[in-house]
């Protein structure tokens, strides 16, 4: 089996999918020609044609207004909003269309769209292309949210994805693109190839949507995190010595709450870790659910580790990411008694 | 205040020309004569075609005689099938809005004075051709003989509405009729009709789209986004702005109609731009024509602005006289599209007021009819609704677990109210 990084696997996904099935068409700023900013187009507009693989102006409200006809017409088309950052001229498209088409039309004109965006910082990329904005979809009813934490994961969630006949949202860790983070930004990054996860298939799979993975086997606490933060927090929990379970969420909607549930009414104590900022973000929903369904099992309260309420900083990004002290800090306070 | 020894900058705030209390006055508003302009070859480059966006494409002159080379050259039998489904129309506006004001439903829109923008695009596309409207296209749909019953019944969103009763009454969704569903949300039709055209002519296929918007809503970014990718792309579609000169109580200068027409944004696109006397049906159905023709050769784009006039209120939830002169449809200069095609059929004498008058009566009894036939599955608020879990169905195409726990919690509702 070929062993590929996270770019890779995302092309190999889209170039398995459009091969299966000729209505999936990608759309976006630099994908045709180029192949992405990040390459994760690469060679696919030559082998699948211009008008299955293009570029398009810059404007993502048109960007994926026009996938929403595209979709109507029977089309299948997989935009790339080349930042998430940049996602928010599209979000009306978005919200008030293609994540209920399906609803208002009573299931004339379903949105099988799948948005894919880099997303997260960690790469010096200053408060315009570091953003995490996954809570601004996961309040969004109709939109299916996935975010891959390794190259195996990203190409059998992609592939799910484009199958799948909802909108989905498929946030790219970018900081994990070339090898995972175990969050000490000044240590080397070890390549993909030389780490788990990075042994794909060449050929078509699915790892579905709505299921989560337990990374981490433990009794002690339960960990629930995805994306970069996988790798952050398992790095986190063998270094400092935690018998953590730490739990790859991979599908935020629909949630996997049946794995999160049985983790921790075993460990009794749970703590939350995105990059995202605190405030209403996802892991405000998490904690309500653990809560709501393991109140009594709980020896602790739940403890949420997020990037801080501010923008995100250029010059201080080392400061405001959530890394491994701000994981020990609420490690200690959820197992102290 | 600033402190300088500049002259003081000015803020200019467009205000309309009258106001409730003024007498309506429509004499700034240039009308070339009909007939007077050169019908160019529909895959004439836009660059040689700047002077369309600032006429007016015309057909019918004040008498009802068809002048000049726009002439679409109707048979008698379509012309009789154009009045009929902008009678059709009218006699249904009629009845809904009176529903509405019987408690029947929440909400109407009528498109009284518009009609021939849309019942004359369902006579200039063909059946195939899918259609982006916005709210006030009813005539398409009813002129491509959509069932009245279905409509009435999405009206009163009632047990047999097939949109479930989820959506405001009067944005119908129908796909069997090339028909999209409509979005309260302002605008957002036009990129989609444009990704819509651009999937039809990267399959090879023959069908084009067109979308409508107000004059208002040109303001939003979708519709710059739409006419980017329609240029960018030459996509086989038709974006028309419907120019009544009000979106609600905002005249047309608040979207930038003072500057210049709405019809000469296509010239920054490169777009070709027509812009055509809304109320003439058979200007509006020329324009119509020459636009498929242009998009279904692979011309690209056209946008077409129909100049004509919102004869009463934006909604049921209106009311002009707040904001503007009274009786000011009544003196709109381009006169009304019925009366303008009717006159047109007697002067050929193909129609009489005697059949007129007939048809009139026979289209509101159709109509009355159909709202006889609808209010057997119900009206808005008298149970005769969806069952109540069909409020989850739909959202995602299974039901996941957070949906099923949330049917079921509203299902334990009732039984705790003790009802």
């Amino acid at each position: 089996m070929a062993r590929m990084n996270m770019i890779e696997a995302i092309n190999s996904a889209m170039d398995v999918a459009m091969t299966r099935d000729p209505d999936v068409t990608i759309l976006g700023e630099d994908v045709g020609f180029f192949g992405g900013v990040f390459r994760a187009t690469a060679g696919l507009q030559a082998k699948h044609g211009t008008t299955r693989v293009f570029d398009t102006p810059i404007t993502e409200c048109g960007i994926i207004g026009v996938a929403v006809g595209m979709a109507a017409y029977g089309l299948r088309p997989v935009p790339e909003i080349q930042f998430a950052d940049y996602i928010y001229p599209a979000l009306d498209q978005l919200v008030s269309e293609a994540a209920r088409l399906r609803y208002r039309s009573a299931g004339e004109f379903p949105m099988p769209i799948t948005v894919r965006s880099p997303f997260g910082g960690g790469i010096f990329g200053g408060q315009t292309h570091s953003q995490s904005p996954e809570g601004v979809f996961t309040h969004v009813c109709g939109l299916k949210t996935v975010v891959p934490s390794t190259p195996y994961d990203a190409k059998g969630l992609l592939i799910a994805a484009i199958e799948d006949n909802d909108p989905v949202i498929f946030f790219e860790p970018k900081r994990i693109y070339n090898g995972p983070f175990d969050g000490h930004y000044d240590r080397p990054v070890t390549p993909w190839a030389k780490c788990e996860g990075s042994e794909v298939p060449d050929g078509h799979y699915t790892v579905p949507l709505g299921k989560a993975a337990v990374v981490r086997a433990g009794e002690a606490v339960t960990l629930l995190t995805y994306g970069t933060m996988v790798h952050v927090v398992k790095a986190a929990v063998d270094e400092l010595g935690f018998d953590g379970e730490v739990i790859d969420l991979r599908t935020l909607i629909p949630l996997d709450l049946e794995t999160i549930a049985a983790s921790v009414k075993k460990t009794g104590r749970c703590v939350i870790v995105h990059e995202a900022t605190r405030t209403g973000g996802f892991g405000a929903e998490l904690a309500a659910l653990v809560q709501e369904r393991c109140f009594y099992h709980l020896e602790a309260p739940i403890e949420r580790v997020t990037g801080f309420d501010t923008p995100y900083p250029h010059s201080l990004e080392w400061a405001y990411f959530p890394g491994p002290v701000r994981i020990k800090m609420a490690l200690e306070r959820v197992t102290k008694d | 205040m600033p402190v300088s020894n500049l002259p003081p900058l000015k803020l200019h705030i467009p205000e309309p020309r009258q106001r409730p209390g003024d007498a309506p006055d429509f004499s700034d508003i240039v009308i070339p004569t009909a007939g007077s302009l050169a019908r160019p070859d529909s895959a004439t480059p836009a660059s040689d075609l700047r002077e369309y966006p600032y006429s007016l494409i015309r057909v019918l002159d004040e008498h009802g005689v068809v002048c000049g080379p726009w002439n679409p050259q109707l048979s008698t039998a379509l012309l009789l099938k154009l009045l009929r489904d902008m009678m059709l129309t009218r006699a249904f506006d009629d009845r809904m809005f009176r529903a509405q004001r019987q408690g029947k439903t929440s909400f109407y829109m009528k498109s009284l004075g518009e009609e021939a923008v849309s019942c004359a695009a369902a006579l200039a596309l063909d059946y195939e051709d899918m259609c982006f409207p916005s709210y006030r296209q009813q005539g398409i749909l009813i002129a491509r003989g959509w069932s009245l019953v279905d409509m009435i019944n999405q009206i009163y969103s009632n047990k047999a509405d097939r949109l479930k009763g989820r959506q405001l009454p009067i944005m119908y969704s129908a796909r069997a009729a090339g028909f999209f569903s409509i979005s309260g949300n302002l605008a957002t039709q036009m990129p989609q009709a444009v990704g819509w055209a651009m999937a039809s002519a990267a399959k090879g296929d023959t069908k084009i789209a067109a979308a409508w918007c107000g004059e208002g809503s040109t303001a939003e970014g979708d519709f710059h986004s739409a006419c980017m990718f329609a240029t960018v792309y030459r996509a086989p579609v038709i974006i028309n702005i419907v120019n009544n000169q009000w979106a609600i109580s905002s005249f047309a200068g608040f979207a930038g109609g003072d500057e210049t027409t709405f019809a000469a944004r296509a010239l920054g696109y490169g777009i070709a731009g027509l812009r055509v006397d809304g109320n003439d049906p058979l200007a509006v159905y020329a324009a119509y024509e020459w636009a498929a023709e242009r998009a279904r050769t692979n011309h690209g784009p056209t946008v077409i602005e129909h100049f004509t006039y919102r004869t009463e209120g934006h909604s049921t939830s209106d009311d002009p006289s707040a904001y503007r002169a009274a009786n000011a449809a009544a003196a709109w200069p381009l006169g009304d599209p019925v009366e303008r095609l009717k006159t047109h059929l007697i002067g050929l004498g193909e129609w009489d007021e005697a059949r007129h008058e007939a048809l009139t009566i026979e289209l509101a009894d159709f109509v009355k009819a159909a709202q006889k036939e609808a209010e057997l599955n119900g009206i808005l608020g008298h149970g005769l609704h969806q069952p109540f879990d069909t409020m989850f169905e739909d959202v995602f195409e299974d039901l996941p677990w957070h949906l099923r726990e949330q049917r079921d919690q509203m299902r334990a509702e009732p039984e705790s109210a003790g009802i």
